[in-house]
């Protein structure tokens, strides 16, 4: 397959104090600052997001350094990024809205870029005329709109108020009108921002088998978006962004857990050195692993299958009866659930002296994705054996729990039940 | 190696790279986006006709009673000659002429400003937005012009000494004239005021005081001779005394002159469209 984007060393720089106070005067005011030697009065104190101040340098700061990536064509890669990684900065320059630094990137074949649904509308023109002025700054010529007009309309399902003036419109409807002259776009490369998550739901899963239509029609296309799910359905392929500098790009699932795991706090202490912990150690917790199924895992996901498999020290001789407690709090030091052979009713479970593992499996997991730590403690022949707060933490991923492909917004909850909705 | 790699290089169908040279203008592209030129044209015309009445008819009122301010302040008070044109005719002539300079000047120089949503957003050549403004700006013209007419015709009906002659049908090249010179120097003026946000301020005194620059209230043959080699060199002062001299057959203005203002209209355009094509790369970046 032929490369059709290189990124090559792409490096994008913004200047932060003295340039650009946007008048005259106060240019003036700085440089007669400068011939005296004095303190420039309008050098700006700028705030700077956690994480960035190594991208600082004096008065620069580099949104990007030295980003290298290849496209191949026909492929579909999704570009995941916390707010202020470079993500939008990384778009604006492959749209075209402002130049590199330094670097170049290299395309083969026609290319479209989505910022923004429904740039330029206006809203004393009817739907038609909007369609046409859109299409066109999108970069189509009169005669390809006009080819795709039926569809276009069809599309949005605007159809009845087409020449109506926009202003007249819902910004629903403005929204979908907006989408459809965009899905219709046929470039060789599609350049999509988190548009997606634009109108009701009905719409949003439209829009999403159209951009799974664009991918498998052999277009190759670059997605950025904040939505996991949606990353996960589109693209074979992701990426991650940090502090201005590109991943290695890799399977989506790999990345996604990557880029889950990297969002965790990590405890510095193993756990088989902590000390902060209670207990006559005739057993001691070492370590753990997450697993789903058979697979070792770096992140559950919701509504999947969850293990957490726990190794412990046994310093035993003799056979014994131990009682396991699993407690879940979430980042607020919730807590969340309490996973227990006492509470389940599980008799304490007889363990030969040779064991040192425990499993605990989560059938389902009704957790909504975020961040969580656990407690461990083990109880041996009904004494306290080793109790240890916090003892690790684990992040439940975005899971297609309910089959729809959405899950309810963080802080819209804090579990997942299985329900149905019935009228009678 | 090398071969293969030079070939590989050639296959490329756009190249995002760092503002490289002054000269980095790509006029190709704007004629693949003159789809988008007319739909912008489209687009104002549209809009203008859906407005209320007023709007076009602003158009109407405002060099009309320019016209009959200037012929009392002018024509009675100062008493200026006008080179025994009616005066009113005079006065309207250099008024329609400058009018559409003047709305050109001023559309085109608020360019990144007024459309920094729309180009933060999408890419397309940003030289459409301003070329399409002279354009759309047209329409303004013809009504004043056709104001301009009806005067005219009623002047020759009074027998007033009016002698139109051939270089009426070099018209359309005044007015491409007025559209390059406005447009030059409105994106000259744009790309300096993403830098220096200010310098709109001055703009609406720039244009007043440059009318008076130009011999729209007085005749270019009262232009004492020591200042005329400078004075010629705005290009509006052979722009408004050649419409004069084609409707009106009276006119210091000399073949050299044009030619004079020619040049400077060409250098100012070519001086606006580097600019503005070197600013539209980073402009986002400095809003």
């Amino acid at each position: 397959m032929t490369t059709v984007i290189s990124i090559e060393n792409l490096w994008k720089e913004y200047r932060l104090g003295v340039i650009g106070h946007g008048t005259l005067i106060h240019d003036l005011q700085s440089w007669w600052a400068r011939v005296h030697g004095k303190e420039d009065p309008n050098a700006k104190i700028s705030p700077m997001l956690k994480g960035q101040e190594k991208q600082i340098e004096g008065d620069h700061f580099w949104a990007l350094r030295d980003i290298n990536l290849e496209v191949k064509e026909g492929e579909v890669l999704g570009i995941i990024g916390k707010n202020g990684a470079g993500k939008s900065t990384l778009l604006k320059v492959l749209s075209r809205v402002t130049a590199p630094t330094r670097g170049c990137i290299k395309v083969k074949g026609r290319i479209a870029s989505l910022l923004e649904v429904g740039t330029g509308f206006h809203p004393e023109l009817t739907g038609r005329e909007n369609i046409y002025l859109n299409g066109a700054i999108l970069g189509m010529t009169k005669l390809e709109v006009k080819r795709k007009l039926d569809e276009i309309i069809e599309f949005s399902g605007v159809d009845q108020y087409i020449d109506t003036p926009v202003k007249r419109y819902s910004s629903g409807m403005r929204v979908r009108l907006a989408f459809s002259v965009a899905a219709h776009l046929d470039p060789e490369i599609l350049v999509i921002d988190e548009v997606l998550a634009v109108g009701d739901a009905e719409f949003q899963k439209k829009c999403i088998g159209k951009m799974g239509e664009v991918a498998r029609a052999g277009r190759t296309v670059i997605f950025v978006s904040h939505n996991m799910v949606s990353i996960e359905k589109l693209c074979e392929k992701a990426t991650i962004v940090s502090c201005g500098q590109l991943q290695a790009v890799g399977s989506t699932a790999a990345i996604v857990q990557d880029y889950l795991s990297r969002n965790l706090a990590i405890s510095k202490i193993s756990l088989s050195d902590r000390t902060d912990r209670k207990g006559n150690g005739s057993i001691r917790f070492t370590g753990y692993v997450l697993k789903s199924g058979d697979d070792i895992v770096k992140h559950f996901r919701c509504g999947e299958e969850s293990v957490i498999e726990i190794d412990f020290q046994n310093i035993r001789h003799e056979d014994f009866y131990l009682e396991i407690g699993f407690g879940i709090d979430d980042y607020l030091g919730r807590r969340v659930a309490l996973i227990s052979t006492d509470i389940s009713g599980n008799r304490p479970i007889k363990v030969d002296k040779t064991v040192n593992r425990v499993r605990v499996t989560i059938n389902r997991n009704q957790l909504v994705p975020g961040e969580y730590k656990f407690t461990l403690f083990a109880r041996v022949n009904s004494d306290v054996a080793d109790w240890v707060r916090d003892a690790g933490n684990f992040v439940v991923g975005y899971g297609d729990y309910y089959k729809s492909g959405k899950l309810p917004e963080r802080g819209q909850g804090v579990f997942l039940p299985d329900y149905k909705i019935e009228a009678f | 190696m090398s071969r293969a790699k030079a070939e590989n290089e050639q296959q490329w169908d756009l190249v995002i790279k760092p503002k490289t040279g002054w000269f980095d203008i790509d006029l190709l592209e704007l004629w693949r986006y003159r789809d988008l030129i007319s739909l912008f044209i489209k687009r104002d015309f549209v809009t203008f006709y859906k407005q209320t009445i007023l709007g076009p008819l602003w158009y109407i009122i405002q060099p009309l009673f320019t016209t009959i301010v200037f012929t009392i302040i002018f024509g009675k008070v100062a008493k200026i000659p006008t080179d025994n044109i009616p005066p009113f005719l005079f006065y309207m002539s250099g008024n329609v002429v400058w009018a559409y300079f003047a709305s050109c000047l001023g559309r085109t120089s608020d360019t990144f400003n007024t459309n920094a949503a729309i180009f933060g957003k999408v890419y397309f050549p940003r030289l459409t937005v301003p070329l399409s403004g002279v354009i759309v700006n047209l329409l303004q013209f013809a009504i004043q012009f056709a104001l301009f007419l009806a005067f005219y015709f009623y002047f020759m009906m009074k027998g007033a000494p009016i002698r139109p002659n051939l270089w009426i049908l070099g018209l359309p090249v005044l007015l491409l004239q007025m559209a390059l010179f406005g447009m030059g120097t409105g994106i000259l003026i744009s790309s300096l005021t993403t830098k220096y946000k200010d310098l709109r301020f001055a703009m609406s005194f720039v244009v007043q005081l440059w009318m008076y620059a130009t011999p729209v209230v007085y005749p270019l043959s009262q232009v004492p001779d020591w200042l005329r080699p400078y004075y010629i060199l705005n290009p509006m002062v052979s722009i408004v005394e050649s419409f004069r001299y084609a409707f009106i057959g009276a006119s210091a203005i000399r073949g050299s002159d044009v030619v004079i203002s020619w040049l400077v209209t060409l250098v100012v355009l070519f001086a606006g469209i580097v600019l503005f094509s070197r600013i539209e790369k980073t402009f986002m970046d400095t809003v």
